[in-house]
């Protein structure tokens, strides 16, 4: 056991001291928060007003002027598309002559292409007054129709969940979707980001041929086990480091708006296009965390990808161990070890949307799969969506896969870290796996 | 403590199409420099990798100082430089060195002021700080062999240790060999460059196809292998023959002649006495061990051949 933890220092001391290590860990919730901080800047300091012409001849539009975010609409009887630019105008609209029941084409003339804030601000106008037009032609009080529309924005449309003599809980499929996406991916990608750390770790020893002066010291056994543990805990530790300084980051982000800008600016700024999807984010966060089980999450979170992790990385050790210097032969040796990843992500993305399918529920149990297949489903809530027998089921069975895995790639990786020369095929491979 | 700190008996291992190890048997004495001699392909790394542990013998037993060896337990023991070096190459070469001894069994302290004392005495104290990958292979070599013997190993088992050694650090390696033997570790040297073998091994045993050949202090075999050749040289070579010997050849200024069965060194000396030639120099020819070695590995195929081994 000294042995092994002597092992485990070496991997993770080396690689946690690693520049690579220290850059990614470091860099990467930084570009997270960089990334938000540009787009709030864009959104708040980088808005132009585009000046937009517009002639009608129809009375469709009863005033001389609309303003909206980014955009201010003008009448002018002047313009056309020969002189718009010269007039100042980014465009140019040209309502259709045809009254009501003509639902044509409104032609934009531009000469560039509008943003996303301001071409939704043109088809709002246009969308609005051609309402309120047809109201006036049909004679209905257009007063009406505003009291229509505002009472039909304030409808809220919840999902109730409730389980048997519980209190009533407020469900969010989309958060749960999100939490479960997210997870499921991370999974994903750390299964294959630390596994193949494992597999090139291996590949060095052996084709450095330390391998052979470690052998003579310590059995084959500690000395794979002693990889996979100590990459696991870099794993971990990149983990932890990264949760804290989302944590810091995002506390910092927040901290940072309010004292920057004027929140008036900045409400108004983001009212047309992020408002309302602000406003359900916080209210779907808060509904979230009464919905899902966050601390039950986090635990399985670390669970899943602790014992998913230790599941293929024996696999990707045995592989190590299987090939030469040639990268080409892990490859194709590496191929039936990443395909049940993949499988696992094609089957989570059908298993998110249907949480309670038999093919959600088996291949959340078998352990190729569980890891990232439990992870999408159990945001939709445990004993609700999941039950804790299948809960159970899966984690008893990922562990024992861990077992068997670790057992069979141990004898693969004894004779193959000695093994030069050819590389073996997966037939061999498994003779020398199933071999007394 | 027991005399021989190493036995072998009947090892025998044997792969898919190769009987790598059949049947060999020798011991070592405590303090001796044994040589393990054999072409490409005998056998000797398999022979090494079970003495060191790394494979099981499929039947035989290893005998560590008297007692059944056990490769858990023994590697302290033990220290192993193999033919194709190994070392991390992106560790610290001072933190290498302390962990290799560590796995050995080593306290973190005791290995690091044993790594100081040899990287001192092999000269190499700059060195402690930088990576592997900032090492020629000779300087490479030298790091090797240290971590080998760092650990003090009662048993040190090099395989090639002077390829790609340039010939100052090679003697220096060589008179560390000596010194260490001297201490009382014995070593096992395994090679196919018989200079070597001839200036520094007690005893040896040369193995090919996976069998033992040959046996012996290297005094013995060489008397076992003569021909009865010797070189004389005289004033004038008039009147030489005589029944008690054959003219092999006749070289420059001497000629070398076989004594014939039945006759010894003194029949053809009084000959070359009584025929009143003067004789300037007369000595015996003893063969090589490069010779020996052609002579017994020669008519058997150059290479292993794939033979089917049934399980």
């Amino acid at each position: 056991m000294k042995k092994i933890w002597l092992i485990i220092q070496r991997e993770y001391i080396t690689r946690v001291r690693n520049k690579t290590f220290l850059l990614s860990t470091f860099l990467t919730p930084l570009l997270f928060a960089g990334v938000f901080a540009i787009i709030i800047f864009i959104t708040v300091k980088g808005q132009t007003t585009d000046r937009v012409a517009f002639r009608d001849n129809t009375g469709i539009f009863q005033e001389q002027e609309y303003k909206r975010t980014g955009v201010v609409f003008i009448s002018d009887p002047e313009a056309d598309t020969s002189n718009y630019l010269s007039k100042g105008y980014s465009a140019i609209v040209y309502a259709p002559n045809f009254g009501i029941n003509n639902t044509d084409k409104w032609q934009v003339y531009s000469k560039k292409n509008f943003g996303l804030i301001q071409s939704e601000a043109i088809r709002d106008i246009i969308r609005n007054e051609y309402e309120r037009y047809v109201f006036r032609e049909q004679g209905i009080d257009v007063s009406l129709l505003d009291s229509v529309k505002k009472a039909s924005g304030s409808l809220s449309v919840e999902t109730a969940i409730i389980g048997q003599g519980e209190e009533i809980k407020k469900g969010n499929s989309g958060i749960a979707y999100g939490v479960g996406y997210a997870a499921s991916f991370l999974i994903y990608i750390t299964l294959f980001i630390y596994g193949s750390m494992v597999m090139r770790g291996v590949m060095e020893e052996k084709t450095n041929r330390i391998a052979e002066v470690v052998v003579s010291s310590v059995k084959p056994f500690q000395l794979m086990m002693g990889k996979i543990l100590g990459i696991g805990a870099v794993g971990l530790t990149q983990f932890v480091l990264w949760i804290m300084l989302m944590f810091l980051l995002s506390t910092g982000v927040g901290f940072l708006i309010p004292s920057d800008v004027d929140p008036e600016t900045l409400n108004s700024a983001m009212a047309q296009a992020n408002e309302s999807t602000r406003m359900a984010a916080i209210s779907g966060i808060k509904d979230a965390v009464g919905a899902v089980n966050v601390p039950l999450l986090v635990v399985c979170f670390l669970f899943y990808f602790l014992f998913g992790y230790l599941f293929y990385a024996a696999l990707f050790a045995a592989v190590g161990s299987a090939v030469n210097e040639d990268p080409q032969d892990a490859q194709s040796l590496m191929f039936p070890i990443t395909m049940p990843i993949v499988l696992a992500i094609v089957i989570m993305i059908n298993a998110i949307t249907n949480p309670e399918s038999p093919m959600a529920v088996w291949s959340s149990i078998i352990p190729f799969f569980s890891p990232i297949v439990m992870m999408a489903r159990l945001p939709f809530g445990v004993p609700g969506t999941v039950a804790y027998w299948e809960l159970a089921l899966s984690m008893v069975m990922l562990v024992v896969g861990f077992l068997v895995t670790t057992w069979l790639s141990a004898k693969i990786y004894r004779t193959g870290i000695l093994m030069y020369g050819k590389k073996p095929t997966w037939k061999e491979l498994l003779k020398w796996a199933f071999r007394k | 403590m027991h005399m021989n700190i190493l036995e072998v008996r009947h090892l025998k291992k044997y792969f898919a199409t190769q009987k790598a190890v059949d049947d060999i048997s020798f011991s070592l004495e405590r303090g001796s420099i044994f040589g393990l001699l054999g072409p490409n392909g005998a056998g000797k790394t398999t022979l090494i990798r079970m003495i060191t542990g790394i494979f099981y013998p499929d039947e035989g037993e290893i005998l560590l100082n008297g007692h059944k060896f056990n490769p858990v337990e023994d590697v302290g023991y033990i220290g192993y430089m193999p033919e194709e070096r190994g070392l991390y190459k992106k560790m610290k070469i001072g933190e290498q060195a302390v962990y290799l001894a560590m796995l050995k069994g080593l306290s973190r302290k005791e290995a690091t002021e044993r790594a100081k004392e040899w990287f001192v005495k092999l000269d190499m104290q700059t060195w402690w700080n930088k990576k592997i990958e900032d090492l020629s292979k000779g300087m490479g070599q030298k790091l090797q062999f240290v971590t080998t013997v760092l650990h003090e190993p009662e048993l040190i088992i090099l395989d090639e240790p002077f390829s790609g050694l340039d010939p100052v650090n090679a003697n220096l390696i060589k008179d560390v060999i000596f010194e260490l033997s001297q201490k009382g570790s014995s070593i096992i040297f395994s090679t196919h460059r018989m200079e070597q073998v001839e200036e520094i091994c007690d005893h040896i045993i040369l193995v090919n196809n996976g069998k033992k050949i040959l046996d012996g202090t290297i005094h013995n075999i060489k008397q076992e292998y003569k021909e009865n050749l010797f070189r004389l040289e005289a004033a004038s070579y008039e009147n030489i023959s005589h029944p008690s010997f054959e003219v092999i050849r006749k070289e420059k200024s001497s000629i070398v002649i076989r004594i014939n069965e039945g006759f010894s060194t003194n029949d053809v000396l009084s000959h070359f006495i009584g025929s009143g030639v003067q004789i300037l120099g007369f000595h015996e020819i003893l063969p090589s061990l490069n010779e020996i070695f052609i002579k017994k590995v020669e008519g058997t195929p150059l290479a292993r051949q794939f033979q089917n081994v049934p399980a």
